[in-house]
């Protein structure tokens, strides 16, 4: 294993630290347990939105705490889903008084772990209302399985949520929202490389040279196939076409086009890949009118990407549109 | 003869041994099927709760397993975090402030500790999980009990069949976890979590031989 790390124990807790030196003006930074919160939580009148996870992703969850985006993020070991005493610390400081979303991805550690938060926050006296992300195709039989993972729709839905509760949305209103974004958006992701958790010291699967993964999740899962590798081009349309398929988005329908990097693929990858996918998606009479490019939802240095595709209207382009501050995505401030 | 106070605490620091000596195996289990994280999260959790125990070991054998399960709530994390801690939870909710306890006890808050895990984890017999080395290992020792068993013989074959039921999950489709996305690429692999529950019992029998 070769990273720029110094003591595999201690990846998040020296990550946190950086963070709180570099986004002092963003975001709160405590330790045991550990959370984030934005630096001015918290914020009276306004829905609280919390979301967590397993480190290793970054820049989510806690690159998108601040104004127009999450509230707190809880971050847990690498791959690994936080604690409730976490999520329940970090829900009572972002508690302004009309209540708390818990945005949570739909692993079984994440969802067990976010319900017995959400229990004890009540018992505490605070509302909250739980959404759960599972946008990936990949999972093709949601029955016999956890049920499909969510990757990464749950970046867009915490930035046109977060717009949504930061213009003064109810608990309510912003739940609906953000189930409505689960409703109409799908990925599917792949990957070149496998990645290497820091305390395991080696990759999480065997991948050889001329192999790719195809419908992989963010945790260094496996994925359903193993195949050789294909051009970008092909990749771009294995991926697209069961996303599509799945919801199905149709012919008039417009689109945020999300192409991900899993951490250790390049933007040099990213635009070719964009471009195949706007080209495939034009054929279907589908239009991109918002697009994201780069590692939002990654998975260490793994090398691949995924795609993204939510249906968009007038309201969730216009809070899509609306500032955010967060280090890892800021526009309109 | 009963189960003393002294005898969990000895099972409790013996589990987290035994947990010290092979987390490099159960990660690896878990890096077969899963996201290789297995090993490192009960390590971290049971290192954690040797270093809480001192401050309950003068305590009922109920607020030590809740200690136990507190600890491993907010340690662990992942799926093992929650279905492990109300294992501990509710097994020392059930045995309560009793300062030793009768085999018949340990049955009642072992099945409440079950109970539990499957009313978290919604997972059935088969599944591919540790409810496959939990269900038949107190099918065991409800046998052995009516058999007429000693409490060390009877904990000996409880763990017995726990350890089957563990190598029953190798030909298994995982349908819970995270191991379930694989579909039938999970065939073949041991399930960790089967894996290191089995290894909890083996550490119950090994410590309570003689009770």
């Amino acid at each position: 294993m070769k990273k720029l790390i110094n003591n595999p124990e201690n990846v998040v807790k020296e990550e946190l630290k950086g963070i709180e030196l570099a986004h002092a003006d963003l975001v709160k930074v405590y330790y045991d347990p550990d959370f984030i919160v934005r630096a001015d939580a918290p914020v009276q009148g306004k829905v609280g939105l919390v979301s967590g996870g397993g480190s290793g992703h970054e820049p989510m969850h806690g690159g998108f705490v601040g104004k127009g985006m999450l509230d707190a993020a809880c971050p847990g070991a690498v791959f690994t889903s936080p604690t409730p005493d976490q999520m329940l610390e970090a829900t009572k400081a972002v508690d302004g008084g009309a209540g708390v979303l818990h945005i949570v991805k739909n692993y079984t550690g994440d969802v067990m772990n976010f319900e017995m938060a959400a229990d004890m926050a009540r018992g505490e006296g605070i509302e909250v209302e739980s959404v759960v992300v599972d946008d990936d195709v990949a999972v093709e039989d949601s029955t016999w399985t956890a049920g499909r993972r969510g990757v990464g729709l749950t970046v867009l839905m915490e930035k046109i949520v977060g717009a949504a509760a930061e213009e003064g949305r109810s608990l309510k209103e912003c739940a609906d929202l953000a189930r409505k974004i689960n409703g109409q958006g799908r990925s599917m992701g792949m990957a070149l490389t496998s990645c290497t958790v820091p305390h395991v010291g080696k990759p999480s699967f065997d991948l050889p040279e001329d192999e790719m993964e195809i419908g992989i999740g963010i945790h260094g899962e496996p994925g359903r196939h193993r195949i050789p590798l294909e051009p970008a081009d092909k990749i771009t349309e294995m991926l697209l076409e069961p996303v599509v398929s799945d919801l199905p988005f149709k012919e008039g329908d417009e689109v945020l086009l999300f192409v991900n990097s899993m951490g250790g693929t390049p933007l040099i990858e990213l635009y070719i890949v964009y471009a195949k996918a706007v080209e495939l998606l034009k054929a279907k009479g589908i239009k991109v009118v918002r697009h994201l490019i780069g590692p939002y939802i990654t998975s260490l240095e793994m090398a691949g990407t995924s795609i993204t595709l939510l249906k968009m209207d007038e309201e969730m382009l216009k809070l899509w549109d609306a500032p955010v501050k967060t280090a890892g995505m800021r526009w309109g401030i | 003869m009963t189960i003393q106070r002294d005898d969990v605490l000895n099972w409790v620091r013996d589990y987290a041994q035994v947990i010290e000596d092979n987390h490099e195996m159960l990660t690896n289990l878990d890096r077969e099927i899963g996201d290789a994280d297995h090993g490192a999260n009960m390590h971290r959790g049971f290192k954690a709760v040797l270093e809480k125990l001192p401050s309950v070991e003068d305590k009922d054998i109920g607020t030590i397993l809740k200690t136990v399960g507190m600890t491993l709530l907010s340690k662990v994390g992942g799926a093992a975090g929650p279905l492990y801690s109300t294992v501990f939870m509710k097994a020392g909710m059930t045995i309560g402030a009793k300062m030793e306890m009768e085999l018949s006890d340990w049955v009642q808050a072992l099945e409440a500790g079950i109970a539990g895990v499957t009313n978290l984890g919604k997972a059935q017999l088969n599944d591919k999980t540790m409810l496959d080395a939990l269900f038949p290992a107190m099918d065991a020792l409800k046998k052995a009990i009516a058999d007429g068993a000693s409490t060390g013989d009877a904990l000996k074959q409880s763990a017995e069949a726990a350890h089957q039921g563990m190598l029953a999950t190798i030909p298994l489709m995982a349908r819970k976890g995270r191991a379930s996305y694989l579909g039938e690429r999970s065939i073949g692999h041991q399930d960790p979590g089967a894996t290191s529950t089995t290894l909890l019992l083996e550490s119950v029998a090994k410590k309570w031989a003689d009770c």
